[in-house]
């Protein structure tokens, strides 16, 4: 069923009883020509291109729990590519070109909302940082623009501009294509379309072990029994390393925690992100009116989605030190996510040692802006065999050729 | 939050302290291969559930020590000296 006015019509006058499920619910087969596992963004939007790109519908997306319940439906929905090498701005520039027709192209509201993602210069050192990360992104090809402390002033009233503020705002800068989109309605939205086109989505199935004939991947045991395909990709973020393991090879990758919180919902304050690098808060408001704020890594390794109460409180004190207002909100919810995290903060996106196996992972706390990209890059070799232009430089060999892709500065999140 | 014992200086928070992640990671020698090096400096098995792990007091008296820790319910099952063989 087509999205619409008219078939909210329809629906309205028929007493909204013609509404179908958006995906279907299916019993795997014994067999298909890809499988994936992991239901999150990324491998819904890998099923989808596979499906859309590349002609491939015998497809099945396997999920430990349920769609969109890991990271997909943790992360702070920050959309952005302000990154600073050549390999990244290609790779999540083009992620957010997707994200800007992706609502259209899959006919469900991902409510991207560019509002723009504003960084908070707190010193001199501050500054010349951030002029030398707005050039860079320039220099690639993809919109900055230097703030100056009045131009923010004006662009979050909120903040606290005083210049006697314990971290005073000097200046910053902004990438005005940024914003958020709403989290669940990207997986949902790339569930519904690649059910549409065929794909099998396939919840509360745990991949157990794999099946490996003649060393080539050819299958995976489940909880649901054993499946087999012609090739398999992971996309399987902070559960990566276990995938590997069950496959039989190692990963650089170390999953931590990364916690958000939101607090209740109050009228409209904040219509920008706010990313202050110096106190690590990152702070946007959402549609419902809740403040949202994204923490730092808790700092050791970690399977167990919550996090460190210490953690929060430095979140906590870092968004209030810029935003003192908010001293007397109340916090809502607070949880984590388990995230891939790779030395160079740059993701993994091709081959594993295992033929046949392929991988999708090492996003760490970014995965969520570039899972139009992910699924895109991932379905490519997983339907040719060789990599996406984009993603040829993000391969594990890097990690034993010494080519790595430093994103640490850039990618927003103390690690 | 966690509580870690310190072997100097008894139980204190986890926000006194920080990690230095896998314990136990032997150096190989300089004229090892290239695949070898990398799998030495970034390779790790990364497991869910028990993992030796290095950590330091480091706003208390300053010295690392191991731990066995379970990295799903964060237990700490075991504490000992840099210097000692992982626990059985």
């Amino acid at each position: 069923m087509n999205y619409s006015a008219w078939s909210l019509l329809r629906g309205a006058l028929a007493g909204h009883r013609n509404w179908s499920p958006a995906w279907g619910s299916n019993e795997p087969k014994s067999r298909y020509d890809v499988l994936i596992i992991g239901g999150g963004g990324h491998g819904l939007a890998t099923a989808y291109y596979l499906a859309k790109n590349h002609g491939i519908t015998n497809v099945a997306v396997l999920e430990r729990g349920w769609i969109g319940g890991g990271n997909t439906g943790r992360n702070t929905t920050i959309v952005r590519s302000n990154y600073l090498y050549p390999e990244s701005a290609r790779l999540y520039d083009f992620s957010l070109k997707l994200y800007e027709g992706l609502a259209r192209e899959l006919n469900f509201n991902i409510m991207l909302s560019q509002r723009g993602l504003v960084l908070l210069a707190h010193s001199r050192h501050d500054l010349d940082s951030m002029a030398r990360w707005a050039n860079a992104m320039r220099m690639n090809g993809i919109e900055a623009e230097l703030l100056t402390r009045d131009q923010i002033a004006a662009l979050a009233p909120a903040l606290d501009m005083s210049p006697d503020a314990r971290l005073p705002i000097l200046g910053g800068f902004t990438q005005r294509r940024g914003g958020t989109a709403r989290h669940d309605a990207v997986a949902w939205g790339y569930a519904r379309a690649a059910s549409k086109l065929g794909v099998d989505i396939i919840q509360n199935c745990e991949v157990r072990g794999f099946i490996e004939e003649n060393g080539r991947a050819v299958g995976v045991e489940t909880s649901r029994g054993s499946i087999r395909a012609e090739r398999i990709g992971i996309a399987a973020a902070g559960h990566s390393s276990v995938l590997a393991k069950l496959a039989g090879f190692k990963l650089p990758v170390t999953s931590y925690a990364l916690q958000a919180l939101v607090s209740e919902p109050i009228k409209p304050l904040l219509d920008t992100v706010i990313l202050s690098p110096g106190t690590g808060a990152y702070v946007s408001q959402s549609d419902k009116g809740e403040m949202v704020i994204g923490a730092m890594l808790d700092l050791f390794p970690s399977y167990a989605q919550r996090g460190s109460f210490c953690v929060e409180q430095a979140i906590i004190a870092g968004t209030l030190a810029i935003f003192p207002t908010f001293s007397r909100l109340r916090m809502l919810r607070q949880w984590a996510g388990i995230v891939d995290v790779v030395h160079d903060s740059s993701p993994i996106i091709g081959a594993t040692p295992i033929p046949g196996l392929y991988i999708n992972c090492g996003w760490g706390t970014g995965g969520f802006k570039a899972i139009p990209v992910g699924g895109w890059t991932l379905a490519h070799v997983l339907a040719t065999g060789t990599n996406h232009a984009l993603a040829e430089p993000f391969q594990l060999e890097r990690f034993v050729t010494g080519r790595l892709i430093d994103e640490a500065a850039a990618s927003g999140i103390a690690h | 939050m966690m509580q870690l014992n310190c072997p100097c200086c008894g139980l204190r928070d986890e926000a006194e302290f920080v990690c230095g992640g896998t314990t136990h990671i032997v150096r190989p020698p300089l004229d090892a291969t290239d695949q070898v090096w990398g799998e030495y400096l970034f390779f790790r098995e990364n497991p869910k559930g028990p993992h030796l792990e290095r950590w330091r007091h480091a706003q208390g008296c300053g010295q690392w020590f191991n731990l066995a820790r379970d990295t799903v319910t964060h237990a700490i099952l075991a504490v000992y000296a840099v210097t000692e063989p992982p626990p059985r």
